[in-house]
């Protein structure tokens, strides 16, 4: 589209090749934007289940999710509301562990993650599987706040990050795609911020 | 009775361009922008769209903006824009955007925050208060002015954006630093007793505002038997 007039941008080196496009590095800042008020969910009730389209529904309490192996992400988070941030460290459980012990049934393709405020979010399971998703609960090796998502949150940092479900309950595994609240609300069903899904029609 | 709108909030259209007809200032750090769109779109109000710039070498910045004026089926809207502090965005359309400017636009965006006509009462801290003119504008015109009631929080009387509009008698203003001369209510923060005075049971709450401000509005609303399901919340800015 159009150049914008006398529009020459902060003064910058060559373009930061990490960055998708349209978005800014946000530095040290962590930017919140959640639509729920900011529970506080009390670990000794918190659990975390995998039900649906699996060979078996697991539920996990606090103390059972964390007995479980650990897995780390290191690297970039995008959120669609423009700012990216770098050098992000989370320590968690990938989901591949807990889609192992509740078992993918062969109709699996999509799945609806959930929280404990209500919120939902849907994503094809094949961006869920093979080390690119994670329920974490510490970052940068403190725990994570509860404006944050804490005490858990869903990980799928190669999508913008409202897929990262705050205050993760859950993962429904389905054979079809359902949408999930801001699916409803307009954005996109799948969101790869290097191909700027944004929002509902953009391919 | 003005009905409930039925169905969602209008989903955004492709990107569009918009020509600058109208810049307002509405506080040392805020103005307001007339955009005229090339292929008008139908929005609610609390909805927001989004402004992209666009330098030679192709760099690209984008940002999101509450639309502040009441929908009206023509093609122009309002976006109010605070300068924020290293603001890449809000510092051009400042101090660079005159009338007659072209800007690429999309949106109408984000549905939970879009107001469906039901009463309510907004709660605005600050820049906050953007979507909610909106409403209030909305049920001003629509000859309803008690389906929305506004509480604005902010510093001074310097800070209040659309001050001369804004002040009526479904709207009251607690200033938290500096009062007007003659005004009523001491400087403080948000109090229950600011919230009660606009409350009744049925009213659904938009809220908006930094984080520390919705947290804390919305504990005040939480405190005062709103239920948790009936208070929408929308943060602008950032925290560390």
């Amino acid at each position: 589209m159009a150049l914008t007039r006398g529009f020459s941008g902060r003064s910058r080196g060559p373009q930061d090749t990490r960055l998708p496009p349209g978005q800014y590095d946000a530095g040290a800042a962590w930017p919140v934007l959640h639509v729920e008020s900011t529970p506080s969910i009390d670990t000794a009730r918190w659990t975390f289940e995998v039900d649906g389209l699996v060979d078996t529904p697991v539920r996990w309490s606090w103390e059972e999710i964390r007995a479980l192996p650990g897995s780390r992400y290191e690297g970039a988070i995008h959120c669609v509301t423009t700012w990216s941030k770098f050098g992000m460290r989370f320590d968690g459980v990938s989901v591949d562990t807990l889609l192992d012990i509740a078992g993918v049934g062969a109709d699996a393709a999509f799945a609806l993650a959930r929280s404990h405020t209500g919120y939902t979010t849907n994503l094809p399971l094949d961006d869920l599987t093979g080390g690119k998703a994670w329920v974490v609960w510490d970052v940068d090796g403190e725990p994570l706040q509860d404006i944050h998502g804490g005490p858990a949150r869903l990980l799928v940092p190669h999508l913008y990050f409202w897929k990262s479900a705050k205050w993760v309950s859950g993962l429904t595994l389905l054979a079809e795609d359902r949408q999930g609240f801001w699916e409803r609300n307009g954005y996109h069903d799948h969101g790869d911020p290097w191909r700027e899904q944004r929002y509902q029609g953009d391919r | 009775m003005t009905a409930v709108v039925r169905g969602r909030a209008p989903h955004p259209g492709p990107w569009q361009t918009a020509r600058v007809t109208g810049i307002r200032r509405e506080t040392p750090t805020a103005k307001s922008f007339t955009l005229t769109l090339s292929e008008p779109r139908a929005f609610w109000p609390g909805q927001h769209m989004i402004v992209r710039l666009t330098a030679p070498d192709g760099y690209r910045a984008q940002r999101s903006y509450s639309i502040a004026s009441a929908p009206s089926g023509a093609a122009e809207l309002d976006l109010t824009v605070e300068l924020l502090p290293d603001g890449e965005v809000s510092r051009f359309l400042h101090d660079a955007v005159e009338v007659g400017d072209v800007l690429d636009v999309r949106g109408p965006i984000g549905g939970h925050f879009a107001w469906d006509l039901r009463p309510a009462l907004g709660v605005a801290g600050g820049s906050g208060i953007v979507p909610l003119m909106s409403m209030l504008r909305h049920a001003r015109a629509l000859g309803e002015p008690d389906l929305f009631r506004l509480v604005v929080s902010v510093r001074g009387p310097e800070d209040l954006y659309y001050a001369a509009e804004v002040r009526g008698p479904e709207t009251s203003i607690a200033f938290t630093r500096a009062v007007p001369d003659g005004y009523a209510r001491p400087p403080g923060r948000l109090t229950a007793e600011d919230l009660a005075a606009a409350l009744d049971p049925d009213r659904e709450l938009y809220v908006c505002g930094s984080t520390a401000f919705c947290d804390a509005a919305t504990r005040l609303a939480e405190t005062a038997g709103v239920p948790t399901g009936r208070i929408r919340v929308e943060r602008f800015g950032v925290t560390g």
